[in-house]
């Protein structure tokens, strides 16, 4: 099962400030941990975390440098700001609440 | 992200990122970026057990449709959307066969507005002394108005939305038109200077097409307003040259070309330049887009010398300025060229890069400007209080009034910046919440000051 292109979107502001908050990260990194979180039924096309990214740096809600990594090549790593936690807050009240409906009207059918 | 033994694969890498990079909407850091993820994404499959071949062809894959991303590139960096339009049409095919109809529409629209400006003459206002005025404060209305349907045409307006872009254009010509404005008048020539101005909003809002407060709209258009301007300037250089040809080479076989020259070639040339200026500007942008960043930073430190060469001879030589009329608009037009530097260099500058050497000459000119601004209103007050009010002295007044607002607020916001108490965005964000402020004292002018100064 993937998860529809719709959704995907949605999610992907949500999932990248949250992983953030979690420790700074780079782009491949922060790919490898969504699939894992989802078990791989989330499906990025790679590219496109970039742009999401870059979207979210202009809205400041992170803030990216490059340095050098291990092997020497130049990565951009990104760090979530203040404004981004106040934004992942506010996120994640608003997918509770989507959430918590989803659940009770699942919930009812389960035991009707 | 690891370098790779197998040379094959560095070369396919390479090849990779030359045709990323030929793309529109990447720039050079986003490249990087996104070789440095294939590389991460070669270094575990090749791990996994994968030969370099097939795990480029995975990774390749993985990435995803570069058409698809570089949309997605343009419309997060919806600063760079101005260089390609791509995110309006999907299909290359299809760009090939708007093109060729755009050329026909900018065409047609630059004759008529080179038409326009012998229209008058065919119902009996020909362009010779006695209507001079006419075609001076009308010169505006026979070129906006095509540059306009330019616009709505290209951004594919809806007609009945772009019916209110009318309204601005019949009230100008109302408004220009219904007063008794003497010829050489003072009233006549803030008039024929402030009505473009007003207009040029008109123009904007249909260039912007409501985009007008999301993010970029207007910087796009300030841009745009910069590069005509460049465009137009080499358009009239060349026109400068031809209209020298044409009287040297008919003067040789003694013919008078200046009925052609003056009645025709220069009026409906620069009518119609304008038109093919905004295209130009639209068409071609990446062959100017180096060369504005270039004329900003050149021009950003003379500017700076000249305004403090300049107090600083007025401090050390005493003398006060002297307030007439001329100097005081060269003042104006000085300032007026100031604020668009700042703003030229605001649009042309990522506004993510941490503050440089630059951003502090920029703040010095803003300052310096400021005081120069202050120097020129007092002199401004002293003259009006020992003469009375005149419709110049009043206009003077308020644009310096608009311009010191302007640059006050420029100066905070840079001090900020540079002092990494506040963002590049904030100064940006200023700058184009200012913007119709000159365009209603513009407004302003043409409407109320020919009646309260009595058509002076």
């Amino acid at each position: 099962m993937d998860v529809g292109k719709d959704l995907v979107a949605a999610s992907a502001t949500p999932l990248v400030l949250a992983i953030l908050a979690e420790g700074d990260s780079y782009g491949y990194a922060i790919i490898k941990r969504v699939a894992e979180l989802s078990g791989g039924h989330l499906q990025w096309t790679d590219g496109m975390l970039y742009p999401v990214l870059h979207r979210l740096e202009r809205q400041g809600y992170v803030a990216a440098k490059w340095s050098t990594s291990e092997s020497g090549r130049r990565r951009r790593y990104y760090r979530i700001t203040q404004e981004g936690r106040t934004h992942l807050a506010e996120q994640r009240k608003q997918w509770q609440v989507v959430d918590g409906a989803l659940r009770g009207i699942w919930m009812k059918e389960c035991t009707a | 992200m690891t370098d790779f033994a197998d040379q094959m694969l560095e070369e396919q890498i390479a090849q990779w990122r030359a045709y990323v990079r030929r793309r529109q909407g990447f720039q050079g850091p986003d490249v990087e970026e996104l070789e440095g993820h294939l590389r991460d994404e070669l270094a575990a499959l090749t791990e996994s057990g994968l030969a370099g071949e097939e795990a480029f062809l995975v990774a390749v894959k993985r990435m995803g449709n570069l058409d698809a991303l570089s949309r997605e590139f343009a419309r997060a960096h919806s600063e760079r959307l101005w260089k390609q339009l791509v995110v309006a049409n999907d299909a290359a095919d299809e760009s090939a066969k708007t093109s060729r109809s755009e050329t026909l529409v900018v065409l047609c629209l630059a004759i008529a507005a080179a038409l326009a400006v012998k229209a008058p003459a065919l119902f009996g206002v020909p362009m010779t002394d006695p209507n001079e005025a006419f075609y001076v404060r009308n010169a505006s209305l026979f070129v906006l108005p095509f540059l306009t349907v330019y616009f709505v045409w290209k951004r594919g307006w809806n007609i009945f939305s772009s019916l209110w872009l009318a309204v601005p254009f019949a009230a100008g010509a109302v408004f220009a038109n219904i007063y008794p404005l003497r010829a050489s008048g003072d009233t006549l020539t803030l008039t024929a200077l402030h009505l473009p101005i007003a207009l040029w909003l008109a123009v904007g809002i249909a260039y912007v097409r409501g985009r007008w407060f999301t993010e970029g709209g207007r910087m796009d258009f300030v841009r745009f307003s910069g590069e005509l301007v460049i465009y137009f300037v080499l358009i009239a250089l060349g026109g400068g040259v031809l209209t020298a040809f044409t009287v040297m080479m008919f003067e040789a076989i003694k013919i008078k070309p200046e009925w052609f020259v003056q009645g025709w070639l220069v009026p409906c040339g620069a009518a119609g330049a304008v038109i093919i200026a905004s295209w130009l500007v639209e068409a071609k942008q990446s062959v100017i887009e180096n060369m504005a960043p270039v004329l900003t930073r050149l021009f950003t430190p003379l500017f700076t010398v000249l305004l403090l060469v300049f107090l600083a001879t007025m401090a050390w030589t005493g003398n006060p300025m002297d307030a007439q009329r001329e100097l005081l608009i060269g003042l104006d037009l000085l300032l007026v060229l100031v604020v668009g530097l700042v703003l030229y260099a605001a649009s042309a500058r990522d506004p993510h890069a941490p503050p440089n050497f630059f951003d502090g000459l920029q703040l010095l000119l803003v300052v310096s400007a400021l005081v120069v601004d202050g120097v020129a209103l007092a002199a401004i007050a002293a003259r009006i209080s020992e003469f009375g009010f005149t419709p110049n002295r009043v206009a003077g007044l308020g644009v310096n009034i608009i311009l010191l607002v302007n640059l006050t607020c420029t100066a905070w916001l840079y001090a900020r910046f540079l002092y990494r108490r506040g963002t590049f965005t904030a100064l940006e964000r200023w700058q184009m919440a200012y913007l119709p402020v000159y365009a209603a004292w513009a407004a302003l002018v043409v409407i109320v000051f020919p009646p309260v100064f009595g058509y002076r």
